[in-house]
């Protein structure tokens, strides 16, 4: 995938997109059983333990977008989650942890289209960004011109950000024209806002096609990309990111641009998360491990993490009701 | 430091393992230690220090042992071993399992032990050498299990002395010991002078288990422990794990005495990465290759070959991930690479590297965090190498990786197989055509493709050329701790009654000369001179070229290049070695006429000669396409394929007894499996291979296949197994030709087959014929294919 001529523009500006250029995707190998070996070896090689595992924990929690697309979602609901997303760590574990007054919160909030004012007005003054899902999330199979329409709304409503999710069928029928072009116009149509392109990896089945389509959305301005929908039945694996970090890494080689990554659905234990920060801390580096180019898409994930941390402080095994719901 | 300043730098912080238990138990041996013999601690007489690589700091005393330790031990393995073989497989299975069980119960014991004790990151240990020693105690515990059945023509060897290196301390130990003990055999082991305290651990876990006393006994000690168990009259099978400096050396020591060997020696091993691979993925292969048990591993990828089009984007690659490499103290449980194993192997490296750069060579290593203090040496890539550096063809044994690029597949062949080893080799390709058509022609015991050192219990593991014969592992690994049966009732060849006075022979009614017969064609020895063929009973047969070293060189030259039949389909070898026998029995009278001549037998005798070597190659054409490899099945998503290979160029040396059966029964099996021959024929009665040449000259057997070369027999020996262009060699005769058969083949280390002067009933297939000889006409090399998409 890496083409050797095109030499890395250095700047750390917002992914402005490259010209359609099939020649990067065409030589795309990607070897499944290598692929696996290596993800298999990323807890083995690297252990954080203690004080370090902390600091990682809470460094994840604020990649946290916290998320809620249930069909039962109401304005109530919405407005305890960003309670919980300013305040996602008891005050008292934050400063036993010496973190108290770091002004710890989670990324941001993702919801769907009808709760982004009423996320928005909740999270007034806290700096954190209201995500929303777009473009008939989660299948995408909704007319071009309303996908369009549905991210203008959101940004209008004052969405931050918008998940999109891509039209598989591009992928699946290898019209990476047409993948490119879908792309471009969602990312035209964000203005301001960034974008996370969800090419719900589940469904693509191979890595091969993960790592040309995410190749294609980056080319066409993606400011993330993301594995999942939640809704499919593979969500994020360490498979996936491991492949979908080679591209971004190859993506940055090539234009200069950082691109971001959000793994999403099914990242529900502290011990994975770590994973998915080790994994991109090895292949990609550090800066992968701030919410600015990381993002996990979660929901129960952060009671899980909110356990460890009190466990870590007092040194017993905590509980759930032992912290606020969100 | 704290939460904050983790969370502001995102470091990794140090994560150890905690070691308590293993000094637990050095503590309750006081850290002093004496052999493991008869099931009981045998206190030592001398006593050396063993160190922890990583600090330098003493660990424990253990002991030096002495020929007379060795004396004890021999004889309470000789003392059990019947005993341990009479007991059968299934029970010898039980043992085992219980084994395989113990090493699991103690595995983090182990685990934390041998890391301390040679410096390699508990990772490792954890993940790899603990579980793969056990999975080869479960795995020949089923071969012990099925000895009966399924290898019921075969028997234990007796006493077996193994001797394993310093790097894999637990896992040499449970490759070694796992197939002896299932078979029958009772072992004496000698652990590396470095690492022995794994094997005492295990030795005193296994008695626990109720292994019988006497079955495993354990000598420490350094080289001169090795080599008084090397010497010892009372062993009949030394293995042997190391350099292959002292691989020769024990082959030239062993030469002769009848003690079955292998060898599992170095190597320098090709990493080849074309560039239609997953170039990610192969930079990561590159660190399980060279980077893995810092180097110091027998199969590491060290000698990396590149398409010169993806050369320059995958060496960028690698140095971005060597940089985040993490070295450090072998019980932090988040590093990459350990400490060296001992001060004197990283006073190697250094040096080796140095010379590297000093012949041209561009050093590159990261810049990381190195310990301060302790035994380490940083990964470190070497590139602007050309094959004649010294660092592109001396095992370094280190973290070094070297680089070279090739432009063509062909060439990517011919440098990888530009070395004097042939242990290993990592090639890199999504081109599942490519991928399958180099693999075969690499030059070495093991392949993996799109992958690196994978090892299992069901896939043999073991070198070509000077990185040793031998295989461990798998079924075909299981036949190194097994003799056949047939064999064991072999006598020695009585000694032939001097040659009485010539007499003047009637004038034959046209006179023929025989020649030699090179590279298909009758040639005149080198020398010009002639040797008569004389009867027993003092008649002038005819006179046959008196061969010299000349010759030798000639007929080896003419083999190495009849390359094509060791590629040719084994369907065509099997219809030539039919059409051979087919033209010989067109030929039966002449041939019998011709043994009666020679040898004075009788009509009947000679003419059942005759009809036997017939019928031995069309066996052998029969063989031909069914002496084939298989498909093992280790614990991963694809196939290991184990394919017989031919060995190449090979050496025949044929005794005087039954002159035109025993040499075909000797170069037929070698032929059908793909082998060029250079023959020397009975020296007493060769007209029978001289005239056999006329056969092979109208069965279509290609230029250089089967050269024969007449003449004194011991001269020519000599030469053959000297020449370093000869990958094996086959002697009947004497138990002097044996020996010196054996003693001076080891400068390439070729792959003998002896029979120490102990005469084959070659009329009796269970003995002459068939897979006992075809598995010595092999070798097995193991192409390991993950797959998926």
């Amino acid at each position: 995938m890496a083409l050797a001529n095109v030499l890395p523009m250095p700047h750390a500006a917002r992914n402005a997109g490259v010209a359609f250029d099939p020649a990067w995707i065409e030589d795309c190998r990607i070897n499944l059983s290598a692929s696996e070996r290596r993800v298999a070896q990323i807890p083995a090689r690297r252990s954080i333990k203690k004080d370090a595992q902390a600091a990682w924990l809470l460094k994840a929690v604020t990649c946290i977008d916290l998320t809620t697309l249930a069909g039962d979602d109401t304005t109530g609901r919405v407005k305890r989650l960003c309670a919980k997303a300013i305040r996602p760590v008891r005050e008292d574990i934050l400063d036993a942890l010496g973190m108290g007054g770091r002004g710890i919160h989670t990324g941001a909030v993702c919801v769907y289209h009808r709760f982004v004012s009423a996320a928005v007005e909740a999270l007034a003054g806290t700096g954190i960004p209201v995500a929303a899902v777009s473009t008939g999330f989660p299948a995408g199979l909704v007319p071009h011109d309303v996908k369009l329409r549905e991210i203008e709304a959101s940004v209008k409503d004052g969405a931050a950000e918008i998940d999109i999710v891509i039209a598989r069928e591009h992928v699946l029928t290898a019209n990476w024209r047409a993948l490119y072009d879908e792309m471009r116009d969602f990312r035209a149509a964000c203005g301001a806002a960034h974008v996370k392109a969800i090419l719900a990896t589940g469904d693509l089945k191979t890595l091969r096609n993960v790592a040309r389509a995410s190749m294609i959305c980056m080319m066409a301005g993606a400011d993330f990309i993301k594995t999942s929908t939640g809704k499919e039945a593979v969500n994020a694996t360490l498979l996936a990111t491991l492949t979908m970090a080679r591209a971004i890494r190859d993506y940055h080689e090539q234009t200069g641009f950082k691109v971001g990554y959000k793994p999403a659905g099914g990242i529900s234990a502290a011990k994975d998360v770590l994973n998915y920060q080790i994994l991109l801390n090895e292949e990609l580096g550090r800066d992968w491990l701030e919410p600015d180019l990381f993002r996990v898409g979660a929901s129960s994930l952060l009671a899980d993490i909110e356990r460890q941390l009190e466990h870590h402080v007092t040194g017993r095994y905590s509980a759930f009701n032992r912290h606020p719901v969100g | 430091m704290s939460v904050a300043e983790y969370f502001d730098t995102m470091n990794y912080g140090p994560a150890p393992e905690s070691d308590a238990e293993a000094r637990a138990w050095l503590s309750t041996h006081k850290a002093s230690f004496g052999h493991y013999i008869n099931g009981r601690v045998v206190a030592a007489s001398a006593q050396f220090e063993t160190r922890e690589p990583a600090t330098g700091k003493a660990l424990a005393k253990v002991a030096q042992g002495s020929a007379a330790d060795v004396e004890v031990a021999v004889g309470a393995a000789r003392k059990a071993q019947s005993a341990w073989a009479k007991l059968g497989g299934g029970a010898r299975a039980r043992h085992l399992y219980a084994l395989a069980r113990m090493v699991q119960r103690q595995a983090r014991l182990f685990a934390v032990l041998e890391a301390i004790d040679n410096g390699k990151p508990i990772r490792e240990t954890r993940d790899l050498d603990v579980p793969l020693a056990a999975r080869h105690f479960y795995h020949h515990a089923g071969w012990a299990q099925l000895q009966e059945t399924e290898l019921s023509a075969y028997g234990p060897l007796g006493v077996v002395g193994q001797i394993v290196p310093w790097n894999f301390p637990l896992l040499m130990l449970a490759w070694k010991v796992a197939p002896a003990l299932a078979c029958g055999n009772t072992v004496v082991l000698k652990p590396a002078e470095y690492t022995c305290l794994t094997a005492l651990l295990f030795v005193e876990l296994a008695h626990r288990a109720g292994l019988p006393p006497g079955v495993l006994n354990v000598v420490t000690g350094d080289g001169t422990t090795g080599a008084a168990l090397v010497d010892h009259p009372g062993v009949d099978k030394i293995a042997f794990t190391g350099s292959t400096e002292v691989g020769r050396l024990i082959r030239q020591k062993t030469a002769g005495t009848g003690k079955s060997l292998t060898l599992e020696l170095g190597g320098k091993s090709p990493f080849i990465v074309f560039d239609d691979a997953d170039l990610d993925a192969a930079v990561e292969g590159v660190v399980d290759a060279i980077w893995f048990n810092q180097g110091q591993v027998c199969c590491a990828g060290s000698r990396l070959l590149v398409q010169e089009d993806v050369a320059e984007s995958f060496i960028r690659k690698l140095k971005r991930r060597m940089g985040r490499l993490r070295i450090g103290h072998p019980l932090d449980k988040g590093i990459d690479m350990g400490a060296i194993v001992d001060p004197i192997q990283l006073q190697r490296i250094s040096a080796l590297v140095d010379k590297g750069v000093a012949e041209g060579a561009e050093k590159f290593q990261p810049d990381i965090d190195m310990p301060r203090q302790g035994c380490f040496f940083p990964p470190t890539l070497l590139t602007n190498v050309e094959p004649a550096s010294t660092v592109a063809t001396e095992e370094i044994f280190g973290p070094v990786l070297v680089s070279m690029t090739f432009r063509t597949p062909e060439e990517a062949v011919m440098l990888a197989n530009n070395s004097r080893y042939g242990l290993s080799a990592s090639l890199w390709s999504e081109t599942i055509g490519l991928a399958l058509d180099i693999a075969p022609r690499l030059q070495c015991g093991v392949v993996w493709v799109n992958a690196t050192n994978l090892f299992d219990a069901s896939v043999g593991f073991g070198g070509y050329r000077e990185s040793g014969f031998g295989r461990e592992g798998g079924r075909e690994g299981i036949y190194e701790y097994l003799k056949p049966k047939a064999w064991v009732a072999r006598k020695p060849r009585p000694v032939a009654p001097p040659l009485p006075e010539m007499k003047t022979a009637s004038a034959p009614p046209v006179d023929r000369t025989a020649k030699l017969f090179i590279g298909g064609k009758q040639a005149r020895p080198d020398g010009n001179y002639s040797r008569p063929v004389v009867s027993p009973s003092g008649k002038l047969v005819g006179e046959v070229g008196e061969g010299n070293r000349k010759d030798i060189r000639n007929a080896v030259a003419a083999a190495r290049a009849a390359e094509a039949w060791s590629r040719a389909t084994a369907h065509n070898r099997a219809q030539i070695l039919y059409y051979i026998g087919e033209n010989l029995s067109a030929r039966a009278a002449e041939f019998a006429q011709r043994i009666v001549a020679m040898t004075d037998v009788s009509k009947s005798k000679a003419t059942k000669e005759v009809d036997a070597a017939v019928a031995r190659l069309f066996a052998y054409g029969a063989w031909a396409d069914k002496y084939e490899g298989s498909v093992h099945s280790p614990p991963l998503r694809g196939v290991a394929l184990a394919m017989n290979e031919p060995l190449g160029v090979a050496g025949v040396v044929c005794p005087d007894e039954a002159p035109l059966l025993a040499f075909v029964s000797l170069v037929a099996p070698l032929i059908a499996m793909g082998n060029r021959v250079v023959a020397i024929p009975s020296e007493r009665a060769p007209l029978a291979a001289t005239d056999f040449y006329q056969v092979l000259e109208t069965s279509d057997v290609p230029a250089g296949v089967l050269n024969i070369v007449t003449g004194s027999r011991d001269g020519l020996l000599k030469t053959l197994a000297e020449h370093d262009d000869v990958d094996a060699l086959w002697v009947c005769g004497s138990r002097e030709n044996s020996a010196t058969a054996e003693k001076h083949s080891t400068g390439n280390l070729k792959r003998t087959l002896v029979d120490h002067g102990l005469a084959t009933d070659w009329h009796d297939p269970a003995q002459a014929e068939g897979p006992i000889f075809l598995r010595h006409a092999v070798q097995v090399k193991n192409i390991w294919i993950p797959y998926g998409e």
